[in-house]
């Protein structure tokens, strides 16, 4: 099924050896979130420094969407700044795996796809607010990842 | 309907409107999700159309024209079921909602008055979660204990462990389905129902996946509760059935209260009315119900042999091709004769979604899930599974759609 939208070389590389697969033990930021219609669920592990993500691990189950973008997010924070991601939008990762249209053709697969962002929002929110007692640092980011869909 | 010179579904297809959509990209719809909800023919959504029509009013009240014509249509679709499934009293037939509602109003009604403490409630693995959650909040409530029987390697009832657990001598009643809406399982329910009179357990049967797809004959069964669902069986939602034993409905309490299901009302006081309105409190889904009678009377038209005949077909069918496609996994019995038209499958290290996701592009409907039942599917060691399931209209063409959309999943996924 060549250009298939969704199953792309990529996507389905991805989905079969995901990058940044396993667990940091005691990480500085942990969030586990799942999706309940398709069963996606995954825990996501960040450790920083000061405020520069110095490791980024995820583990877990998931449909191909949802393991790609998650590699791909993992990808995308490792070395940066929480300032820098705490504000990184859904469309740089969809368009990372050419997946931009999702947001319009499949409102069940966005899900999928955003999963592992949300599940970041969240972790560094909780992270500011509760580690770092910086409430005005979190921002809107619990709002935003609500949001996400 | 000559049911030997042409198949099936060449018959019937025309009858079923939706069957001519196109969907994604002007692909004809291949609908093989039968087991969540079957389509509905003509002359299903044309008798709801003349009831609203020409007779609508509301039923057992008034004496006007159009109330007797209307309370004569329920009526009369509660005589139809009774002989569709040889039930001698049709006062034995309740209305409901669906299975759902059948089953927790014998949790209730029955179950609070009759299961106590150090009582046994049994059901089993392969069982939808409306034939577990209901028994877990009465047991619960009333600290009696629930046990499973468990399934083999084919998708078949331990019946071992049933026995053991009648042997307790504690077990007041067993939850059982009559056919798995994941495995297709067809369980030996005559066989588990002896078992259970022998032991003095009563017996409540799910028959959402037997009624819809072969012939069944309630006075030969000899159980005590027997529940199904119209949408499943080419009706409207919102209908469904209970049928229990005239004994045991006389001796249970209500479920609800309201208008119809009382003979007198005191303001401390009331009598009940007779069956089968002591458990039909509140106006009920009038229209549905009467539409209902069309489903009945098309699928005895057909014959429920010939229903029965041609899901073996299929499924032997598809059974047969789709052990060839590569990586797939099929589940439960693959047999003909031991399963109904349901095939639950996975791909080896493909999560079921995006094989849903793959087909849905050809237009095949299929359902990817847990499909209501996660003690099945924590058995099978998985988060959930591709499910197809055929009815009177499928045809081998459509079947083999479903084989070529699994291929290019095989194919994209590189298995
Ligand atoms: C075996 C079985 N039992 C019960 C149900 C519940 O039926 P309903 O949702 O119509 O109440 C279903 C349908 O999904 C089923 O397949």
């Amino acid at each position: 099924m060549s250009g298939d939208p969704i199953y792309t070389e990529m996507i389905i590389e991805y989905s079969r050896n995901p990058s940044n697969f396993g667990k940091i033990e005691n990480p500085q930021i942990h969030r586990h979130d799942s999706n309940p219609l398709c069963g996606d669920s995954i825990d996501l592990y960040v450790n920083v420094d000061g405020t520069k993500i110095t490791d980024v691990k995820f583990d877990g189950k998931g449909c191909a969407i949802c393991m790609a973008c998650t590699s791909v997010l993992t990808e995308m924070i490792q070395n940066k700044t929480l300032d820098e991601v705490k504000n990184f939008q859904k469309d740089e990762l969809l368009a990372e795996l050419g997946l931009e249209h999702l947001i319009k053709t499949s409102p069940v697969r966005i899900k999928c796809a955003l999963l592992s962002l949300k599940a970041l929002k969240y972790g560094i929110y909780s992270y500011f607010t509760e580690k770092m007692n910086d409430v005005k640092a979190a921002g809107n980011l619990k709002e935003e990842a609500a949001s996400l869909y | 309907m000559q049911s030997t010179t042409q198949s099936l579904d060449t018959q019937c297809r025309s009858d079923f409107p939706v069957l001519e959509r196109r969907v994604r990209d002007d692909k004809a719809l291949v609908y093989l999700d039968n087991a969540a909800t079957t389509q509905k023919p003509i002359q299903v959504i044309d008798a709801i159309t003349d009831y609203y029509k020409n007779h609508n009013s509301n039923i057992h009240r008034a004496v006007h024209a159009l109330a007797e014509e209307s309370t004569e249509a329920f009526e009369v679709t509660r005589t139809k079921i009774a002989k569709f499934l040889n039930v001698e009293k049709s006062e034995e037939i309740i209305f409901v909602k669906g299975t759902t509602e059948a089953i927790n109003l014998v949790a209730n009604a029955w179950g609070r008055d009759n299961v106590q403490k150090g009582d046994i409630v049994v059901t089993t693995e392969y069982e939808h979660h409306s034939n577990i959650v209901p028994w877990q909040l009465l047991t619960q409530e009333t600290g009696a204990e629930l046990r499973y029987v468990d399934i083999d390697d084919n998708g078949e009832l331990m019946l071992e462990q049933l026995d053991e657990h009648l042997a307790t001598g504690k077990v007041k009643l067993v939850a059982v389905s009559h056919v798995s809406n994941v495995l297709g399982t067809i369980t030996d329910i005559k066989k588990v129902i002896k078992k259970c009179k022998d032991a003095g357990a009563k017996v409540l049967v799910d028959g959402a996946q037997a009624v819809p797809h072969m012939k069944v004959d309630i006075a030969n069964l000899d159980c005590d509760f027997y529940a199904f669902s119209a949408h499943k069986m080419l009706g409207p939602t919102g209908v469904g059935v209970l049928w229990a034993r005239k004994e045991l409905l006389e001796n249970m309490k209500p479920y609800q209260g309201g208008g119809d299901m009382i003979r007198e009302v005191h303001k401390q006081e009331t009598t009940w009315n007779d069956l089968p309105y002591k458990f039909e409190a509140g106006t009920p889904n009038v229209a549905d119900v009467i539409c209902f009678a069309a489903a009945i009377d098309y699928l005895t038209k057909i014959g429920m042999d010939n229903v029965r005949n041609h899901e073996i077909e299929l499924t032997k069918y598809a059974l047969e091709k789709m052990s060839k496609v590569k990586g797939l996994i099929i589940y439960g019995p693959k047999d003909t004769q031991r399963q109904g038209g349901v095939i639950s499958f996975n791909f080896k290290d493909v999560h079921p979604h995006d094989v849903a996701t793959i087909i849905d592009k050809n237009g095949v409907a299929i359902r990817s899930g847990h499909h209501c039942a996660q003690v099945l599917m924590e058995k099978l060691d998985v988060a959930a599974t591709n499910r197809a399931s055929f009815y009177i209209y499928t045809t081998k063409q459509e079947v083999d759609v479903l084989i070529d959309s699994l291929e290019q999943v095989a194919k994209v996924f590189k298995l």
